[in-house]
């Protein structure tokens, strides 16, 4: 399945006469044809165009404006009134660098790395689990993939609340663990928290999407591997893998790129302004609220490319196959 | 596609992005353009207005505003209810005014925003002679003003009041409440002598990094004789008596005098504990009364404690301001039938049976000797004597910035990541900076 789909040109209208006229007139005759095709197309297109424009174009446009709006303020000292002013600078990105804005940024960036890295392995693993579990055929099979589902059906803000009860000091996992442990204090043990809280919230998705994967594996591919000899693990490794990998890669990415904007789980778990779990849209949140408009722009910028950049190397490296042009071998 | 036709494609794109270019221009004046000299508004226009307030949890309000519609049939009042959370509510309004929308009239504002809405020009400088603010306890009517001018109206008040297991202090042989810290700890110790009392938490307030530690930390620093900031506007978290403050904070969470889960609390959480009968003495808003005191066996503490004023480092202590206040968005249309609505729902009719239906404390002084008041809220007289040593939280135009600054490094203090003195040095720093934008 390696040959791209491509357009085929529509049959040219023949007109009358057409056929009497010299071989230039004939080319310059088809090279306006095709200027007509390419034309009718951008016709064709251009409602989307506009719409994609208007609805993805202008914002990102926008918050780029505003990012590189750099805006001063003072206080009247006779009315007390704010007065502003703003010009075009890069001030708004490289406060994010240096002194406490930049401690502050970088500590947010940081944490939405190790939340994406921890979390992206441990669902990735956990999901694959699953779905080999879902995958076989065993009494009560709809009981279990029904019960996995739950937690992926559950609203982030509503698990994030019940997680806040579980995770509270006469919670459940303190009694559990037989610990008196303050989880949603600033520490190591709130950005644990949050990592078990998206864990348990996301894994089904990969193991969905995995499952369905596994079904798309032939029968006999297992079976050959049977009277071959080959051990289980050795199956795994060999031919579930590869075979599952296209559906594993794209769900891993969609994954990611939601762990990378990650808000409501840190936000409602643990609260805003928590050091140990600040990321960066709720650094941009918390700048916005507090009406500093340029670096809350200039933030959610950064993380823009930052998203944009991983999900490039998803597609470039792991041959993520996320508008269909079907399996690509690589090797 | 020869190169031709490529251009047309981009030509076609280019003109979405002109498009969206010309809406970006469109865009530009909505984003913090320089606010002209505002002097005393003009009210004029009658007619329809909303009252932007947030989430009614009484669902007492729409009876009130269905009495002022009786009465004024040409300039109905129509509610608009905002998140429960303030910083939903203030989010919405922050947008309303961004948008020079004109859909929000009359809006409800949290005490500390009022310096914010003023500075940045978004509520209308009210006529200081056109409302009985003689009549208003002085403190409240301080949350209304920014730059000495009227901004808003007060309309309802809190103060924090400490509730204390009477049974207990009863059985330990302590007779009265504490005025002082030391008389606390000192009744505390008693307390814990009991057996009922050994696994207890002495002493809880709100402690989790958020606005309730705002409130508690000053609370502290006040109680101690201190201020966060001056008359003038100025930090002075450096000084002695705030360091007092802190360290009675810092101090009760090393000495196990609070209960180590309480750097976890907000309001509802420490009321659960309280409810359980796991604290001694609790900080609280006056809401947690009537709910503490409920028999449907919610509360183990119902008819067991009794409130008293805050305890201080050397005598009584000082509260932070709760509270609401009502002003006008410079944006909206029918600024007259507004302002003739504020002064008829602040009054201190309207104030009185807030009280006794939704608990929302008033802001005139009067309502609180009312004696037959007071024998159906008996914590009335505990929350005037609250209000009367109370002071406002900083009046910082970047309020949520000095907030931040604070809860910053006090939560750093105690869960002991810094030192009580280098916490107070940073906050200083930190406030100065909020506050000296010039």
């Amino acid at each position: 399945m390696t040959a791209p789909t491509q357009t085929r040109p529509p049959a040219p209208r023949r007109r009358p006469g057409q056929a009497r006229e010299g071989a230039h007139r004939q080319a310059a005759g088809a090279r306006r044809r095709r200027a007509g095709i390419v034309r009718l197309a951008a016709l064709l297109l251009s409602p989307t165009l506009l719409a994609l424009a208007l609805v993805v174009g202008y914002p990102v446009l926008a918050a780029l404006r505003l990012s590189l709006t750099v805006t001063e303020e003072g206080i009247n000292p006779e009315t007390g009134l704010i007065e502003r002013s703003s010009e075009l600078g890069t001030k708004n990105y490289t406060d994010g660098f240096q002194g406490d804005t930049g401690d502050r940024f970088l500590n947010a960036l940081w944490n939405t790395t190790t939340f994406t890295l921890a979390t992206g392995a441990l669902v990735t693993v956990i999901g694959v689990v699953m779905a080999l579990i879902m995958s076989r055929a065993f009494r009560g099979r709809g009981l279990v993939r029904a019960a996995v589902l739950v937690p992926w059906a559950i609203p982030t803000v509503i698990s994030a609340l019940l997680w806040k009860w579980i995770f509270s000091t006469d919670g459940v996992a303190n009694d559990i663990l037989n610990t008196k442990i303050l989880w949603t204090t600033e520490g190591f043990q709130a950005w644990l928290a949050v990592v078990i809280a998206d864990t348990w919230k996301t894994a089904p998705f990969i193991g969905l999407l995995v499952l369905a994967g596994l079904q798309l594996i032939p029968a006999e591919v297992y079976e050959a591997a049977r009277v071959d000899g080959s051990s289980a693990w050795r199956t795994f490794w060999r031919i579930t893998l590869p075979l599952v990998k296209p559906a594993l890669v794209v769900a891993v990415l969609f994954r990611i790129l939601d762990l990378l904007r990650m808000f409501d789980l840190p936000f409602v778990l643990v609260g805003p302004r928590k050091e140990s779990v600040e990321t960066l849209s709720v650094l941009a949140w918390d700048e916005m609220s507090n009406l500093r408009f340029g670096p809350a722009a200039a933030y959610a910028m950064i993380l823009f490319v930052y998203i944009a950049i991983v999900a490039y190397v998803f597609v470039r490296v792991l041959g993520a196959d996320i508008i269909g042009r079907g399996v690509q071998g690589r090797k | 596609m020869s190169i031709s036709s490529w251009g047309r494609l981009a030509g076609t794109l280019a003109i979405g992005l002109v498009v969206a270019g010309g809406a970006v221009a469109c865009g530009d004046d909505d984003d913090g353009g320089t606010t002209g000299p505002a002097g005393q508004g003009q009210f004029e226009g009658r007619g329809a207005i909303t009252l932007a307030t947030g989430k009614d949890t009484t669902g007492t309000l729409q009876g009130q505003l269905d009495r002022w519609n009786a009465d004024h049939p040409d300039q109905k009042v129509t509610l608009a209810e905002l998140p429960e959370s303030a910083d939903g509510q203030r989010q919405q309004f922050i947008q309303n005014a961004q948008t020079k929308s004109d859909a929000y009239t009359v809006l409800n504002l949290d005490v500390v925003w009022t310096a914010e809405f003023a500075a940045n020009g978004w509520v209308e400088q009210l006529p200081e002679d056109q409302f009985p603010i003689g009549e208003m306890i002085p403190s409240t009517v301080e949350t209304a003003k920014y730059f000495k001018k009227l901004y808003a109206v007060p309309y309802s008040t809190n103060a924090g009041l400490l509730f204390y297991r009477k049974d207990l202090l009863d059985k330990a042989g302590v007779t009265a409440a504490p005025k002082t810290w030391d008389e606390m700890k000192a009744a505390c110790d008693k307390v814990k002598a009991l057996p009922e009392g050994k696994t207890m938490g002495c002493y809880a307030g709100q402690f989790e990094k958020y606005e309730g530690l705002t409130v508690n930390f000053s609370e502290a620093v006040q109680s101690a004789g201190g201020k966060v900031v001056d008359d003038e506007g100025k930090p002075v978290v450096n000084s002695a008596e705030a360091k007092a403050g802190l360290e009675f904070l810092v101090n009760g969470f090393t000495s196990g005098l609070f209960p180590r889960e309480a750097v976890t609390y907000k309001e509802e959480e420490g009321r659960r504990a309280f409810q359980d009968g796991k604290l001694v003495f609790h900080r609280q808003w006056p809401y947690q009364w009537t709910l503490a005191n409920k028999t449907d066996g919610s509360s183990k503490v119902a008819g067991k404690f009794g409130v008293a004023p805050l305890p201080g480092k050397s005598g009584v202590g000082s509260s932070s301001l709760g509270g609401a206040n009502l002003a006008i968005s410079k944006y909206a249309k029918n600024k007259a039938s507004a302002l003739e609505f504020i002064k008829w729902f602040s009054n201190a009719e309207n104030a009185r049976k807030n009280l006794e239906v939704a608990s929302n404390a008033p802001v005139y002084a009067s309502i609180y000797s009312d004696a037959a008041l007071q024998e159906k809220l008996p914590y009335l007289s505990v929350l005037k004597q609250g209000l009367d040593t109370a002071a406002a939280r900083p009046r910082v135009v970047a309020y949520g910035d000095a907030t931040t600054a604070i809860q910053e490094n006090a939560y750093a203090a105690i869960t002991g990541k810094k030192p009580v003195d280098q916490a107070l040095a940073d906050m200083q720093a930190k406030l100065t900076e909020v506050t000296a934008k010039k």
